[in-house]
């Protein structure tokens, strides 16, 4: 057991030395404030310990100063903290332009993971080093929680809802990934392996599995088999159905732009809106259509819905997918 | 030993009271025998008892609960228990501990006992109240007891939706019922305490003259009262929702399983303070009577047990920065947490500073309320690490918050608790319990527990997530030292326990004020009479008048001599 005992997570992303430089400056900061309070407490005890020299206790009522002082300098350290956490934080929100998608669907007790190129994997994560990749999570179960300790990332897979994480690999190995959150009998298993690759590596290992359809692909696919294109057209030249004005909106381009709704409101279209489209579709109509659609919950995966949203998201104003 | 000779002093003291010609003093404790002079009670005193047997009887189950837990950690693989045992351990530990020893520890036992007598009162506002909160605490406890032993319940004391609602297995539906009566229990008991506090303050112990001890049991009280019923509610709806599909936390039904976060840490989370207050205001006695001081800075210290507890309203959101709530809401909550961590800090530093030229004496309450303050402190440092957002990310979910509540919440509160009771023990019952022993087993317990969960910071910072039944080899040799410090710290508790209940029998008797402390406690005889003051008390002097006669107590450091 005494092999392989390492004392420091391994640091493999962009992300982490940022985050270890919030963390050692807490630990530099709770070392000295915890040996500044023991060490004052133990000499005061040893100091003014009770002893049979007739010495009496000496009243002090407290000092206002000296109590304004201990308020105000934490206050201050505590905010510089909060605005550098803060900072750094931001950033693993908000992915730079060149990110690549990947797709993660928890279940109990397992991750499914999908590459843009349509490599599917099970509780294994092969990607390239450094290229941000941003996932897109969701659950078909429970809240499960997407924890890779070497990024010194996390983000929780919620049913229902979608979460995204990004994070940019800046060593090759292979690295833990834990489900972090409760999710039931296996929870401890639900563990897998993240294998960041020499970018070459990685397209060798892509072209090695078996792919199935891109995303995009077999959302159109999808698209085309759940008829969703009886309604909803796809082509800007084309933006009627056989002759007659769509029972739906048009979809090309419509991906990222804010559409008007039926009762007034304002939605911008985004994986979250189409979700709640096909699983909820009179939860937000568009205005100038009726609320005719039939709800596709159940009869779609997880997997399924994403695809479809890729394949919306790739419908360019110009026309259907090339 | 001192003590020794105070309660040399106070036999002396007893027998000059003109009481003891042969026959024992008149005492609540003497004052009716049988089962139905205790069941039927409505003596604050007695209720404390009732409470202190049943507490310590939860507190018992749940350290096996954990006992098990830690065994079956010291290997990687799971080789003694199966996933869903132990899925199931941990979940009835944290229930058992939180809501049927925490929450009610210090408020049910020592404030029950106490909050009267401090303010000069013959009991509570509401007696019988107080003896329905004790039953109804039962009730739940029996119910919570009846589902362990029937199949037990896996969700984790935060009964997380959509798992609690719609996929555990387990008698989920039967603990929420459990959890939802005891909430009433608090709520009665904070409900108490309030009116008892505002209305029954004998004459001249005006609010800036109550002892510290009293504010954080009012502090606790309002977040009792104002707290509980959210977390009732919500246990409320998640059964609706598990018994009849409606639609609230499941998203297959259409609700919200975020929401149920909110509405759980928006309890949760001031229930920390519910669980921390009580036992800051505990130390503050301690450390004014084993120093001979006031508190440094009284009114800093009262505050900032208000502050604490209406700001502690506003953090719950640190629960949930990667939960999938927005980032904006996540730097709100964020900023708010950072600043709760200043009236924390405050009252630290004013307790060490009262110990700034006093006369200290190194009793066991005192060794206790020292073993508050370095682990409260480091419990709340490393709690920044969970409010600045980019740490949390990382750490969130894993060891590291087991061992930041733990120090918090073992380290803080449970220090106090047993600081509390050997203070007051001999006022409950009117005997010493062995000072060496005592002294020996505060020193086992410091060791234990930072031998248990200190290494569970590091294992946290390593990534090991929490609430997992088997491990990466990797982190085995931190979770040895774990298992080991778990061991150790089971002594440590296990020999109190002996020499408490010895101590009933054969303690060393004493008098009105074996600790020679200020205070309306130890004026009156111990153990106290059932209507504990003979006639109500008039007080005229501050909080803490040690080292008085002239009670003109300036700013400054003024040498006065203190009475023995």
């Amino acid at each position: 057991m005494w092999k392989d005992f390492p004392l420091l997570p391994d640091s493999a992303s962009t992300m982490a030395p940022q985050v270890d430089m919030v963390w050692w400056f807490l630990v530099a900061l709770s070392v000295v404030m915890t040996v500044l309070i023991f060490a004052t407490v133990i000499a005061f005890v040893a100091y003014f310990r009770k002893k049979n020299d007739g010495r009496v206790a000496t009243q002090i009522e407290g000092s206002t100063q000296l109590e304004v002082l201990w308020s105000a300098l934490p206050f201050v350290i505590l905010m510089g903290l909060f605005f550098w956490g803060t900072a750094v934080y931001v950033q693993t929100q908000r992915p730079p332009e060149n990110v690549m998608d990947m797709y993660v669907v928890g279940k109990q007790w397992m991750w499914k993971i999908q590459h843009p190129t349509g490599q599917r994997e099970i509780n294994e994560m092969h990607i390239p080093v450094g290229q941000a990749i941003r996932l897109t999570m969701t659950s078909e179960d429970v809240i499960h929680s997407y924890y890779i300790p070497a990024f010194r990332t996390k983000k929780d897979a919620v049913p229902g809802r979608y979460t995204m994480q990004w994070f940019e690999a800046t060593k090759v190995g292979d690295y833990h990934l834990f489900c972090a959150e409760y999710c039931g009998t296996k929870h401890s298993q639900m563990i897998g392996t993240v294998h960041v690759m020499e970018k070459d590596a990685y397209q060798r290992w892509l072209s090695g599995v078996v792919a199935t359809d891109t995303p995009e692909a077999a959302g159109q696919k999808l698209f085309e088999g759940m008829r969703c294109a009886s309604c909803h057209p796809v082509d800007p030249a084309k933006p009627t159905i056989d002759g007659v004005a769509a029972r739906g909106p048009l979809l090309a381009g419509i991906y990222g732009k804010e559409v008007v709704l039926k009762d007034g409101g304002k939605v911008v279209v985004n994986d979250e809106y189409i979700r709640e489209s096909v699983v909820r579709p009179l939860a937000k109509v568009v205005a100038g259509f009726e609320p005719v659609m039939p709800t596709y919950d159940g009869q779609l995966s997880e997997e399924q819905i994403i695809q479809i949203a890729a394949y919306i998201k790739s419908l360019k104003d110009s026309g259907a997918k090339q | 030993m001192s003590s020794s000779k105070a309660s040399a002093a106070a036999h002396q003291l007893e027998h000059s009271d003109g009481h003891g010609s042969g026959h024992e003093n008149e005492t609540y404790l003497n004052n009716g025998y049988g089962w139905k002079s205790w069941l039927f009670t409505v003596d604050h005193k007695r209720i404390a008892i009732l409470y202190l047997i049943s507490i310590s009887f939860f507190f018992a189950i749940g350290g096996a609960f954990a006992t098990m837990m830690r065994l079956e950690l010291a290997t990687p693989t799971g080789d003694v228990l199966q996933s869903d045992t132990y899925n199931k351990l941990f979940t009835m530990h944290g229930v058992v501990m939180i809501f049927f020893f925490l929450v009610p520890s210090i408020p049910a036992v020592l404030g029950n006992f106490l909050v009267p007598i401090m303010i000069g009162a013959k009991d509570l506002a509401f007696p019988k109240i107080n003896l329905l909160s004790w039953y109804i605490y039962m009730v739940g406890g029996i119910a919570t007891l009846a589902v362990a032993l029937t199949g037990g319940i896996d969700t984790g004391w935060t009964f997380y939706t959509p798992y609690s609602s719609a996929y555990a297995n387990t008698y989920v539906a039967a603990m929420t019922v459990g959890v939802f009566i005891t909430g009433f229990s608090s709520i009665l008991t904070g409900l108490n305490f309030i009116v008892t506090i505002h209305k029954m303050r004998a004459p001249g112990l005006t609010w800036f003259r109550l002892p510290l001890f009293i504010w954080a049991q009012y502090a606790t009280s309002l977040i009792m009262v104002l707290a509980t019923p959210v977390i009732a509610t919500t246990i409320f709806l998640v059964g609706l929702e598990r018994i009849f599909h409606i639609g609230i936390f499941d998203p297959t039904l259409g609700g919200d399983p975020v929401l149920f976060q909110h509405l759980f840490w928006f309890y949760s989370h001031p229930a920390v303070y519910i669980m921390i207050l009580p036992g800051m205001g505990v130390v503050s006695e301690i450390i004014a009577c084993f120093t001979r001081k006031r508190v440094f800075g009284y009114s800093f210290i009262a505050f900032s047990s208000l502050a604490i507890a209406v700001l502690g309203f506003l953090v719950w959101g640190h629960h949930m920065f990667v939960a999938g709530q927005s980032a904006y809401a996540g730097i709100v909550f964020s900023v708010i947490s950072m600043m709760v961590a200043v009236p924390s800090a405050v009252k630290v530093f004013n307790w060490t500073a009262t110990l700034f030229k006093g006369t200290i004496e190194l009793t066991t309450p005192m060794l206790y309320a020292l073993n508050f303050i370095g682990l409260f402190t480091i419990g709340g440092l490393t709690g920044l690490f969970l409010a600045i957002m980019a740490t949390d990310v990382h750490l969130t979910d894993t060891y590291f918050v087991v061992a930041h509540f733990h120090y918090v919440m073992v380290g803080g509160m449970l220090m106090a608790y047993l600081g509390g009771l050997h203070f007051w023990w001999p006022k409950m019952f009117g005997r010493m319990y062995p000072e060496f022993a005592a002294k020996f087993s505060a020193v086992v317990v410091f060791v234990g527990f930072n031998l248990t969960f200190f290494p569970q910071f590091l294992l946290g910072y390593m990534g090991m997530p929490r609430r997992y039944h088997t491990y990466p080899p990797e982190y085995q040799v931190l979770n040895i030292l774990s298992s080991a410090g778990a061991s150790i710290l089971a002594i440590g508790y296990i020999i109190p326990a002996i020499y408490m209940v010895w101590s009933l029998k054969w303690g060393k008797k004493v008098g009105a004020n074996p600790w020679d402390a200020k205070g309306l406690e130890w004026t009156i005889q111990s153990p106290p009479t059932t209507h504990n003051f003979d006639s109500i008390p008039v007080v005229t002097e501050e909080a803490y008048a040690y080292g008085e006669e002239d009670s003109t107590h300036q700013h400054g450091q003024k040498e006065v001599s203190v009475v023995r």
